[in-house]
């Protein structure tokens, strides 16, 4: 039986990838995943207000109060080198790399264009195998267009390519006006990969302390439904590879995103709910599914539930909603 | 690079062993020598030196002597009271003939007061121990005295105590020659290294040494040395001359310098030489005939090569001692020049045929300035007929008249010295970009350069005065700019306050940061300003630093924008020059901290001179503006005239007679310094307020107070004072209102009072019960209504519910105003402690942060309550302040015994009732002690009509029978390190003495060194690789002695257990030990949110709450109460919000790695064993008379 797959123009040998976590901030843990069957790894990401706050909060540390006191001129040591997140980045890469065979996909992360998207070039010459920019913003502005939003978005990704060799990969949200169309843009500036979607961390409101507290969720198989449909109704229609996220718990997820279109599925909440070790368990029963279902192979069955391929292409559009709702028969 | 970077250049590559202990001004040079062990930087054998700290200096004297006993090379770093630690050792080392060196930035030493800054006190001390005594003038002499006096102890076998003036060289910034690696191992002979190794202590070749002697040969074997002591002054000058002829500088011993022919010479040691030096140049081109003699071997002092020095035209000596020896027939290197020169007459050597005329005088204590001007005066009493001398000079003596008169006007500064003068605050980066400065026109020019650094006696909102100068020759001038080519005025604030232009010369430049326009800046300055800036033809520029700096992302440090406007304007170096140097020095400086901020700093570089504006300068003066009174109206006549003179920074001016002649005091002075330092303060809204009083609580400065009073009072409260009905019960029945009145002239905007409100508005929840408001538009209006608070009673003490916060927080509090750090993590402990016990509390005080903000001079925190009482406060030492504190004790228990003693006697004439009552008063509660003292004023009453011996002894010591509450203040140095066997004592003593540990886990007024209660993982100066090993637990050590009440607290987690912690403590009658946990600015935190710090240490069981009180166990229950919940964070997450540990993340990556995970194993095992220790099963057991009591009794107790 045949895994392999393709992307961002890396041999894979099955579409079990994992995403940016936690996980991969130690090598031992990169180092199980290859042994559990991972077919590449994108690293945890490196924030833009790491690269700047970083910088920033260790200047002012060592800065604050000084010069003041005859007594207390300094409070700390000054070391002459400092490694700097960043630069601990780049040799997690250059470790990773060293550990596992598997590829190893830098992962980025900002908001607007800046000096931090020249750390892309560090992570290619650090040994990153791809790299994975992810814009993580919520505009706010009253007077900020969809259209300034989008620039923004190829604007960055102009930017970083003109930087890089290596392939890139774009995380996106799903909250476009047009996804398809801006997809499509994507791609013209140099997309290789689209990796759908960046799940944002919503607010949550503590009741008692009257204050808005950050409230991480992991995901469940719910959530893989909003990548589906996009995967199914991208795939073919823009020429870059589809990675799926979101929601890919187990065997069954994965292969409805592989037929919806994606070339690979990235594992996150499962893992960390799970251990790693639970990629060994979806792919072994993806074989078994596959076996039962007389599959040679990922190719055969990628794309074949995609809006393109599917026999009723509406049911991934608003004529499906109206099925939705008539199908649901509320509990009185 | 300054004098302690230059002496650590040598003394860290030409030794092995470095054994250290923080004390200014030398903390740099052991800071300096562990940060480079940290970094693997090798000496000039290729081998990284060890760096041990020490508990005090004299561990760091006695690990020294154990190295060099073992054959290592060695060397250890001191100043002052260390040194006199190190006494003890110094004979030890001396007398064994072991090689070493002990470096020392000489500082004044603490008698009537302490002082930081420098003179010869301390070095002076160790005059007779027997080491050799070698004193630097400058920081190039310091760099090449390190050298001369390594090589020098090697081959004499002499120990070498090589010493320069602390700050004025230790600190003094100089553009020097740099001793190369190839020069020191030239300097060190190798045979003599291998002879040193050879003496070793070794069990191969073993040898017995430290023998106790007796009559018989003690005498004759103290005389064996004396051939070595002979021969170490020939040694050194062969290797000055050796070191002459590496590097072309050359030294004598005894120096002359000055006209061939002179008939009045100085004799001199240290910085003060490099001044006289340059009068004497300028005297002598005047046709004067005068010299200066160096004297830079102290000990051995060879009469020869002194005697030898002089000119044979020499008539009048003044020998000039930078120190004060009460009660002698003169200062040491009078006596010695004195001793010298007869012995030389009346042995034939040196030149003199007969004695000159010698005199001595006392110049430059405590870094007193010493200037030309003096230098002129010295040499003119030398040519009176009848010289004053044992003179002083640099201050004005009107008590015993020894000062002599010297023309502050008279000026010798040389028009080719660029003089620059910049007034800066602390946190605005002043000092930092002038030290740039330096060196940009230090490497880049040929010019010579010089920066000496003035700071305040604040930590808070402190003003800093840097003192250039740049010019063709090296520079001598070892006295402040008094006539500034440019003056740099960094804050406004400044000008309103002082006359800063008043030491510009006349064409000098003036450039302040200011929002004022060009066009708008001069009607808005003070008179005093306008008037210097016409009279003197000043050209004048403004900038808006801060919306620049902003503007570049830099915040409020402005100190690269007018690093910039100054290059801009001064013609130092050719504008674009310097713009371009400063970028290269900036990408330097900042590239290790990443390219966000080399980009912001380059971004500020290009936006400066765009905003720099010239101002026209009117003919006329039209300022009615005059200067802000920096001490209140209503201040008494001490305050006003002798704090008040040194708060304007005119102290130097005040004549020896108006200050006390015993170092005392008045205290409730800080009270009328007004230092209006924050332009946000906080505003109360007592409408969302629920009264419970912790951001009254948290306010490190007192500026927050709380008043619950009678509502008639209101009747006379100005429009807009605050004030709303009492929510707590009691208040309400009796008609009570309640209000939060804030002090806005004091307060220095930290904030923190907002971080811990718990309250918020229900319709905006971004605003609380205690908000940030400008002060501006308020600050008159509140003036007012802080005087009328001020004027409302002060709730009855004997009501005041003092077990929960928010009425304890009505308590006056008897410390206000003081002049920490904004923020300051210690101050809410003393303050708590002055609420609770202030009009009975006797405090002694470790030196630390808390004497310096506690008694730093011009003003007090301390304050005295309606009736006059208030805490009375004094700092011993370092070392001693438990033993000090258990000094008060006993003495205040034998007076209180003495009057009981003596009541009993007068029984039948006071009357027995009230003599048994004064005698049995309880005394447990503010109502008892209120009867008592009401007692004791009707004894002292009758004692009025008792005529007896007794009776008047009784109204001497009559007040010590009201209790009297005796605490030890002090930091963690103190505690766990260099007064920790104090500490052990008074905690085994049974004696009532409690002693509060404001634990920062490091030497904080220091500046951040390792002490033993720094946390594991904690970067720190002396552990700049990470603290590698757990914090002492001193409350478990203390505990282990059963009988001494110990409590752990830490206000931001949990502040009703501190307050219990403080009463318990009190009322335990023995020993307490307090441990609180204090948040500090060396933490690497944002102080305004220090208060969460705490509550996540406490969270991740790294800090521990806990009570053990041994009257417990008198009650059968078991002593130790956990106030600790079990750990819900991970250690990491508090270790995250501080840079102390993140930042090891930064530097030692793999260390951080395991140390934070360390560091949670420890948090585990410790909040273990505290459980266990708390769970333990506790029950009054009887005697065991028998094997089976003892059983029995053992069986409960499990």
């Amino acid at each position: 039986m045949n895994l392999s797959t393709s992307y961002l123009g890396l041999d894979l040998k099955s579409p079990l990838v994992v995403s940016a976590s936690p996980l991969s901030e130690e090598i031992s843990n990169i180092k199980r995943m290859e042994d559990s069957g991972a077919s590449a790894v994108v690293l945890y990401s490196l924030f833009e207000e790491q690269i700047r706050n970083e910088q920033q909060e260790l200047h002012h540390h060592l800065t604050q109060g000084t010069e003041s006191y005859a007594e207390s001129i300094t409070y700390f040591p000054e070391p002459s080198e400092f490694h700097l997140g960043p630069n601990e980045y780049l040799n997690h890469i250059r470790n990773a790399k060293e550990a596992v065979d598997i590829p190893v996909i830098a992962s980025i992360n900002g908001s607007d264009v800046g000096d931090w998207i020249n750390y892309a070039k560090l992570m290619e010459e650090a040994g990153a195998d791809a790299i994975e920019l992810n814009i993580y913003s919520i505009p706010t502005e009253l007077d900020t267009s969809s259209t300034d939003i989008e620039r923004n978005y190829i604007n960055i990704l102009k930017c970083l390519k003109s930087t890089v060799k290596v392939p890139v990969a774009i995380k996106l949200s799903p909250y476009f006006s047009n996804l398809a169309n801006f997809a499509n843009h994507l791609v013209d500036a140099g997309a290789n990969g689209l990796v759908l979607f960046n799940r944002f961390y919503q607010p949550d409101i503590d009741l008692e302390e009257l204050e808005v507290v950050p409230n991480v969720v992991l995901s469940t198989s719910h959530a893989r439904r909003l990548p589906l449909r996009w995967v199914a109704i991208l795939y073919s229609r823009v020429e870059a590879d589809l990675a799926a996220t979101s929601g890919i718990h187990q065997a069954s997820d994965v292969l409805k995103m592989l037929m919806a279109g994606a070339n690979v599925t990235m594992l996150c909440s499962a893992l960390l709910r799970n251990g790693i070790g639970h990629i060994k368990f979806i792919e072994q029963e993806m074989k078994e599914w596959m076996e039962v279902h007389e599959y040679e192979s990922v190719q055969q069955m990628r794309g074949s539930m995609s809006q393109r391929n599917v026999a009723d292409p509406s049911a991934f559009e608003r004529a499906q909603y109206m099925k939705a709702l008539r199908s649901y028969k509320p509990q009185v | 690079m300054d004098g302690n970077d230059a002496v650590t250049h040598v003394a860290y590559r030409t030794n092995e062993v470095i054994a250290i202990y923080p004390i200014t001004p030398a903390s740099p040079m052991g800071e300096i020598s562990d940060s480079w062990a940290a970094e693997s930087k090798p000496n000039i054998w290729g081998s990284i030196p060890s760096i041990i700290e020490l508990q005090h200096e004299g561990g760091a004297a006695a690990t020294l002597h154990g190295a060099a006993q073992t054959g290592a090379l060695t060397t250890t770093f001191t100043a002052s009271q260390g040194l006199l630690l190190m006494i003890p050792t110094m004979y030890k080392l001396a007398g064994e003939l072991s090689p070493t060196v002990i470096h020392v930035s000489a500082r004044s030493l603490a008698a009537q007061g302490l002082s930081i800054f420098g003179d010869h006190s301390d070095v002076m001390s160790v005059r007779s121990t027997g080491f050799a005594l070698l004193g630097s003038c400058s920081v190039q002499e310091a760099m090449d005295f390190a050298l001369i006096s390594q090589a020098a102890t090697l081959e004499s076998r002499i120990p070498f105590l090589h010493f320069f003036d602390g700050f004025r060289t230790s600190h003094e910034v100089s553009k020097i020659e740099v001793l190369t690696d190839e020069e020191i191992r030239a300097m060190i002979d190798e045979n003599q290294v291998r002879a040193h190794r050879a003496r070793r202590m070794t069990p191969d070749s073993p040898v017995l040494r430290g023998t106790s002697q007796n009559p018989d040969v003690y005498f004759q074997a103290r005389e064996t040395v004396n051939p070595y002591y002979e021969a170490c002054p020939v040694i050194t000058q062969r290797l000055f001359d050796k070191f002459a002829e590496l590097t072309g500088r050359k030294y004598s011993l005894y120096e002359y310098y000055g006209a061939p022919d002179a008939e009045r010479v100085i004799v001199q040691m240290g910085s003060g030489v490099e001044t006289t030096v340059e009068t004497v140049d300028y005297l002598n081109a005047q046709n004067e005939k005068v010299g200066v003699l160096k004297v830079r071997m102290y000990r051995p002092f060879s009469a020869k090569f002194f005697a030898e020095a002089f000119p044979e035209t020499v008539k009048e000596i003044a020998v000039l001692d930078r120190l004060k020896e009460p009660g002698s027939t003169g200062e040491p290197l009078y006596v010695d020049c004195v001793t010298a020169l007869n012995e030389a007459i009346a042995n034939g050597f040196g030149k003199f045929k007969s004695m000159p005329k010698v005199i001595g005088g006392r110049y430059g204590l405590s870094s007193k300035e010493f200037t030309p001007s003096m230098v002129k005066a010295v040499f003119d009493n030398l040519s009176k007929e009848n010289p004053k001398t044992h003179f002083t000079i640099g201050i004005h003596d009107d008590l015993s008249h020894t000062s002599l008169d010297f023309d502050p006007s008279f000026s010798i500064e040389p028009e080719h010295v660029f003089r620059g003068l910049f007034y800066g605050l602390g946190s605005d980066g002043t000092v930092g970009a002038n030290k740039n400065s330096i060196k940009i026109i230090g490497e880049n020019t040929d010019n010579f350069a010089q920066g000496y650094f003035v700071y305040d006696s604040k930590k808070a909102g402190k003003m800093t005065a840097s003192h250039l100068r740049f010019g063709p020759e090296p520079i001598r001038s070892t006295y402040l700019v008094s006539e500034a080519n440019f003056i740099g005025c960094h804050q406004w604030l400044f000008l309103q306050n002082f006359d800063i232009l008043k030491n510009i010369k006349e064409g000098g430049t003036f450039l302040v940061n200011t929002h004022y326009s060009a066009d708008k800046v001069w009607d808005n300055l003070p008179r005093v300003a306008q008037e210097n800036l016409i009279k003197k033809k000043v050209k004048m520029y403004v900038i808006d630093g801060y919306e620049v700096a902003t503007a570049s992302g830099m915040g409020r440090r402005i100190n690269t924008v007018m690093q910039v406007c100054f290059f801009g304007i001064s013609g130092v170096l050719p504008r674009d020059e310097a713009i371009e140097k400063i970028k290269d020095s900036i990408r330097e400086t900042y590239g290790k901290k990443g390219d966000e901020i080399v980009n912001m700093n380059i971004k500020a570089v290009e936006n400066a001179l765009s905003h720099l504006q010239e101002v026209k300068i009117p003919e006329k003066v039209t300022s009615t503006i005059e200067l802000n009174p920096l001490i209140s109206g209503d201040a008494p006549e001490f305050v006003r005239n002798v704090l008040g003179t040194i708060i304007a920074g005119q102290g130097d001016d005040l004549p020896v007679s108006v200050l006390p002649d015993d170092g005392t005091y008045p205290t409730a002075t800080a009270q009328y310094e007004k230092r209006n330092l924050s332009e946000t303060v906080p505003v109360w809204d007592p409408d969302v307020c629920i009264q419970c009083g912790k951001c009254a609580m948290v306010c490190p400065h007192g500026v927050i107070r709380v008043k619950v009073y009678d509502k008639e009072l209101l009747k006379d409260a100005p429009e807009t004072f605050k004030s709303i009905e009492g929510k707590d019960k009691s208040w309400k029945a009796d008609n009570h209102n309640f209000t939060i009145q804030v002090s806005v002239e004091d307060c220095t905007g930290c904030e923190i009072c907002v971080d811990m409100c718990p309250a918020k508005n229900k319709q905006e929840t971004r605003l609380k019960a205690i908000n940030m408001e400008e002060v501006k538009p308020i600050h008159a209006q509140e003036k007012e209504n802080w005087k009328f608070f001020l004027s409302l009673p002060e709730y009855d003490r004997r009501k005041i519910k003092i077990d929960s916060i928010k009425h304890q927080q009505i308590q006056q509090p008897l410390f206000e105003f003081s002049g920490a750090c904004s923020g300051c993590g210690e101050t809410p402990y003393v303050k708590m402690v002055s609420q609770l016990f202030g009009d009975r509390l006797v405090i002694g005080n470790a030196t630390g942060c808390s004497s310096i903000f506690g008694g730093n001079l011009p003003t007090t925190p301390f304050a005295v309550n309606p009736e006059g009482r208030g805490p009375t406060w004094s700092n011993s030492l370092f070392e001693d302040t438990a033993e000090f504190a258990l000094g008060f004790r006993v003495s205040i228990d034998k007076q209180q015994e003495y009057a009981a003693e003596l009541v009993k006697k007068l029984a039948g004439d006071i009357g027995d009732d009230l003599a048994s009552a004064i005698i049995n008063a309880e005394q447990h509660t503010e109502p008892d002690i209120f009867d008592q003292r009401e007692r004791i004023e009707i004894l002292k009453e009758k004692l009025k009509h008792i005529h007896s011996q007794e009776a008047r002894s009784l109204e001497m010591v009559a007040d010590m029978l009201a209790k009297k509450s005796v605490w030890g203040f002090g930091g963690d140095g103190w505690a766990y390190d260099i007064g920790y066997s104090g500490v052990d004592h008074v905690v085994a003593s049974g004696r009532n003495v409690n002693l509060l540990v404001l634990d920062t886990e490091v030497y904080s007024n220091t500046g951040g060194q390792a002490s033993k209660a720094t946390p594991l993982g904690a970067v720190a100066k002396f552990a700049a690789a990470g603290r590698p090993v757990e914090k002492k637990d001193l409350g478990l050590i203390a505990m282990t002695y059963g009988t001494c009440y110990v409590a752990s607290v830490a206000m931001g987690a949990r502040d009703e257990q501190t307050l219990k912690a403080i009463i318990e403590a009190e009322a335990f009658d023995g020993p307490s030990l307090i441990i609180a946990y204090s948040h500090c600015v060396a933490h690497g935190i944002n102080m305004t949110t220090g208060m969460k710090n705490q509550k996540a240490a406490v969270e991740s069981a790294q800090w521990m709450l806990y009570r053990y009180n041994p009257d417990r166990l008198l009650r059968g229950e078991n002593p130790l109460q956990l106030d600790s919940k079990a750990p819900k964070i991970p250690v990491s997450h508090y270790l995250d919000m501080e840079n102390r540990f993140k930042m090891l993340k930064n530097t030692h990556p793999e260390e951080a790695k395991f140390l934070y995970a360390k560091a949670q194993q420890d948090a585990i095992r410790r909040y273990q064993t505290y459980k266990y220790l708390a769970d333990r099963h506790y029950e009054l057991n009887g005697t065991a008379n028998s094997e089976v009591d003892l059983k029995e009794a053992l069986s409960k107790n499990k």
